[in-house]
């Protein structure tokens, strides 16, 4: 036998397998008009059969050529297992089957010589999740009473901008008696206590980036939930930054400034300000990683955006020209909140890390009074693109690294001073609000939540392998993709309705949660009303014991 | 739920009134003790009306430990009482400390020429210096150290510690104008003396009923915010330290207690012209918000009286008045006991927004936030 090279790449190498049953299959050819990944082509098989058509036994050897669905395999571009093959299919022939013992860790890197990149979040689960094994185990029985979700009035507001310690607001007694403001000082908003963020156009396509914007809008507008969402860094599109509904957004400065020379131009023609100024030093997806935009995506439209050309978009891991924490204060924090007159919050997010508290302790002394918020983004948070060895392998757990920076603020006296943000796999099991409510707890003013609208608005894709192909542009539910024919798979106003819908339900629900334990504003820091079976989980985080 | 009340009359009289008060409102099994605070003194301490009288209980050692401490720093002793104790009854449901102490000092020679604001911190420093010598050694306790302010907390029945303190009968020795007073003790904690309403720090009086379920939030801020904010045996001594801190330490009238502890809700609060000064105090006082249910009494260091419920008044209080006495309680029955020749339609049962309070010439003002 000819030598075999065993050193290719084939089909039991592959994460996921296709399974095609021929017996089924109509011939429609959908499956692979619908692969964005060209990982299925039609293709035919010989088949030699014996048969006896004859009344005695009289076999005869035929010849068959049987079409089927054949996978391809490449060295670098699989299947994903998106399953959109299943999902066209009518006669269930098709589907990918997840390959426990895919070998293409070492194959891919072997081949390839690169690191292998993708979009999600990590898919190692080696621990569980900390905030499944929280509950809120603190209700009110007797000795207050629970409130009716359904019927008392809940007020559910987060601070969003610095909030000055009560000895310094510059308030005075006037002769009637009346406290009077004598100086200006930095804005402070109320929010929603959950922002969606901060996924840049470019990272989404234009369309799913429209349909947020509209479930934004709509929200506040009809609903008067006043949920806020973040640009991430890929700019804001001009009709947008001229309009009203610019009040709703987040602008996202990062290491890269993409699509800032839009936003500057276009500062004098604003008719409001925005909601705030975010400046990303790190994404808790890949931390220590900058912005990652292949240049499959860097599509005209977005070029025009960004103000680049078309090629790999990069931001740097860090912030040019910024060496400290202090000096970031002065110069970043200092600057953007001069560009608005002090009148909108400038915040900034940080990757969860074990050197958070120091930065967050260091922020609390600002002198200035213009650091508006503390977004913290833990290891479990989702991302466009990276290299899978920064998904799975870099980041902190985000749970313990809020609390710990809400004691520090309390340690000080300082809490709330500046808002705590806290995100990372927050609704990763699809319970917004049961995750937001325990952070709340803990110490978080709010949460901010990104992936999971990928979800709601249709991403095929999970936490174990399943697509996580959004760094390639070939999103097959249009949603991750600048590529002008996949872009219209996505349905903007189903989109955006089902946006809305799920924050109604988590409105709801998070009512649900305030209700037993007797609160109608939000539990910052009221970690009494949470219990852990896990006794390692209660002494880290501080919350009682319970079995 | 405790059962609180308090007070307030342009003529002394005893304590025995709020036994009156409370006894009524008194309910089957919660009779875990008893304890009030006198302001503005009559009878055998209206001669030292400026001078600071020392509330106590304690053991002998206790007391010797006190003295010590008191006489080093300087203070010299001018006055002191003890209540006729009822030893000879026996089966009374109370948990008695040998030692009763109420003293009225001399400050010391060094502070003849001091400002108020030296002697007010000369007492607190003294109060929390004895307060620790007496715990450490587990000899008693000190309520308070302050001028013009009495007060008094026991364990057990309050009909018996009324026997035992001999407070059934009238006198006019031993009366202020002023009496705040709780009958029962915080259940969610051990019974203890310190745990028991009223709260006193500064001339600032707070007793309250009701779970504060901000409490943790509450005691998180305020540890950090003044050293006499300490102890949080109760979760209502939280609404103390707010009272003081707002009102004290960063000298904002009376009102504004209302607007830290029940913020209005943000759609109300951005139709208001003060809306500026009440978002800025919402968001910097966040952490001592309340959310009930409770309903709070104060006395301030004037001797302004208020009551003021939770934002959304989950705990029942009434206002109760004639020309010479006004009194807040829990339960009207309370007030038909000591007051029940009043005309009832002019009694006050306070909704959630407002602030009642009662100035020295008894004048009742109703402040809606």
């Amino acid at each position: 036998m000819a030598a075999v090279d065993t050193t290719k790449i084939d089909k039991q190498d592959l994460v996921w397998q296709i399974e095609h049953k021929s017996e089924n299959c109509a011939l429609c050819g959908k499956c692979v008009a619908a692969c964005t990944f060209g990982a299925i082509k039609a293709d035919v098989i010989r088949k030699r059969e014996i048969i006896s058509t004859d009344l005695t036994p009289n076999p005869k050897s035929v010849e068959k050529a049987i079409p089927v669905i054949k996978q391809v395999v490449t060295k670098s571009k699989n299947c994903v297992g998106c399953g959109m093959c299943a999902k066209v299919c009518e006669n269930g022939a098709i589907k990918p089957v997840y390959n426990e013992r895919h070998r293409m860790n070492v194959k891919y890197r072997a081949n390839n010589a690169e690191s292998p990149k993708r979009g999600g979040r990590t898919n190692l689960h080696t621990e569980g999740r900390t905030l499944d094994k929280i509950k809120v185990g603190r209700i009110s029985q007797m000795t207050d009473p629970s409130l009716d979700a359904m019927r008392h009035t809940f007020e559910l507001l987060a601070p969003f901008g610095r909030v000055m310690p009560p000895e310094n607001l510059p308030l005075e007694v006037d002769s009637t008696g009346n406290l009077q403001l004598n100086k200006k000082i930095p804005t402070t908003r109320w929010i929603y206590p959950i922002i969606i963020g901060d996924m840049s156009i470019g990272a989404l396509s234009p369309r799913l980036w429209e349909a947020v914007s509209i479930a934004v809008a709509y929200l506040n507008e009809v609903y008067h939930i006043p949920i806020r969402m973040c640009s991430g860094e890929g700019g804001v599109p001009e009709k947008l930054i001229r309009s009203k509904y610019i009040k709703y957004l987040i602008i996202q400065i990062a290491s890269g400034h993409f699509g800032w020379n839009r936003i500057i131009n276009s500062m004098p023609y604003m008719v409001d300000d925005p909601a705030g100024i975010m400046i990303k030093i790190g994404q808790g997806a890949k931390p220590g990683d900058g912005g990652l935009l292949l240049s499959k995506k860097v599509a005209p439209h977005i070029q025009e955006i960004r103000g680049v050309p078309k090629s790999d978009l990069l931001s740097p891991p860090n912030h040019q020209g910024l060496y400290s924490i202090e000096e970031s204060v002065q110069k970043m924090f200092l600057s953007m909140n001069a560009a608005f007159k002090f009148r909108v919050p400038v915040s900034i997010k940080v990757a969860a890390s074990t050197t958070s508290v120091s930065v967050y302790n260091n922020l609390l002394r600002d002198p200035y009074d213009i650091v508006g918020g503390f977004f913290l983004d833990g290891i479990a948070g989702g991302t466009g693109a990276a290299h899978e060895i920064s998904l799975d392998h870099t980041g902190h757990p985000i749970v313990s690294r809020l609390r710990d920076c809400y004691l520090a603020a309390v340690h000080q006296g300082k809490q709330g001073q500046i808002p705590l943000w806290a995100a990372g796999g927050l609704g990763m099991k699809g319970t917004l609000a049961a995750d937001a409510f325990k952070m709340i707890c803990l110490g978080a003013n709010g949460v901010f939540t990104g992936r999971l609208i990928l979800q709601i608005a249709g991403c095929l894709g999970d936490d174990y392998g399943r697509c996580n192909a959004c760094n390639t542009g070939l999103c097959p539910a249009g949603l991750t993709t600048q590529n002008p024919i996949l872009m219209k798979r996505l349905d903007i106003d189903k989109a955006a309705q089902n946006i809305v819908n799920y924050f109604l339900a988590t409105d709801i629900e998070l009512k649900k949660l305030m209700a037993p334990i007797g609160n109608s504003s939000l539990p910052v820091g009221r970690s009494d009303a949470l219990v852990t079976v896990d006794k390692n989980v209660a002494e880290r985080l501080g919350i009682q014991h319970v079995c | 739920m405790c059962r609180i009340g308090a007070i307030k009359s342009n003529e002394y009289f005893h304590p025995s009134k709020t036994l009156e008060l409370m006894r009524s409102q008194q309910k089957g099994h919660d009779n875990s003790g008893f304890a009030f605070v006198m302001q503005d003194l009559g009878g055998i301490f209206e001669p030292y009306k400026d001078l600071p009288l020392l509330s106590m209980a304690c053991t002998d050692k206790g007391m010797r430990t006190a003295e010590d401490i008191l006489h080093s720093i300087g203070f010299t002793r001018l006055y002191q009482w003890t209540p006729d104790i009822n030893k000879t009854k026996e089966g009374l449901q109370i948990s008695p400390m040998p030692n009763y102490v109420f003293e009225v000092f001399n400050y010391p020679k060094l502070y003849k020429y001091a400002t108020k604001e030296e002697k007010e911190e000369l007492l607190v420093d003294t109060r929390l210096k004895l307060r620790k010598a007496l715990e450490e050694e587990d000899e008693g306790y000190i309520y308070s150290f302050w001028h013009d302010v009495l007060m008094l907390k026991e364990i057990g029945n309050p009909k018996d510690i009324g026997t035992y303190f001999g407070l059934h009968t009238p006198n006019k020795d031993f009366v202020s104008k002023i009496i705040t007073v709780q009958c029962r003790q915080n259940t969610n904690y051990d019974i203890v003396r310190y745990a028991a309403h009223p709260f006193f720090l500064q001339g600032y009086t707070v007793l309250a009923n009701g779970e504060n379920t901000f409490y943790e939030k509450n005691k998180n801020f305020q540890k950090n915010l003044h050293k006499g904010y300490i102890g949080f045996e109760s979760d209502s001594q939280c609404f103390l330290y707010t009272l003081h801190y707002v009102n004290k330490i960063l000298k904002w009238p009376l009102k504004y207690y209302k607007h830290v502890i029940t913020p209005l809700e943000y759609e109300e609060m951005i139709t208001r012209e003060d809306k500026e000064v009440l978002l800025r105090i919402k968001a910097s006082l966040s952490h001592l918000e309340i959310n009930g249910p409770n309903t709070i009494i104060g006395v301030t260091p004037d001797g302004t009286l208020f009551v003021t419920c939770d934002s959304k008044k989950l705990r029942p209080v009434v206002v109760g008045r004639d020309n010479k006495t006004v009194v807040i309680t829990s339960e009207v029955t309370g007030i038909n006991e000591v007051l029940p020749k009043r005309n009832t339609e002019t009694d006050i049962y306070p909704n959630e927004r407002e602030m009642v309070v009662v100035d020295n010439n008894l004048g009742i003002q109703r402040w809606q936030q």
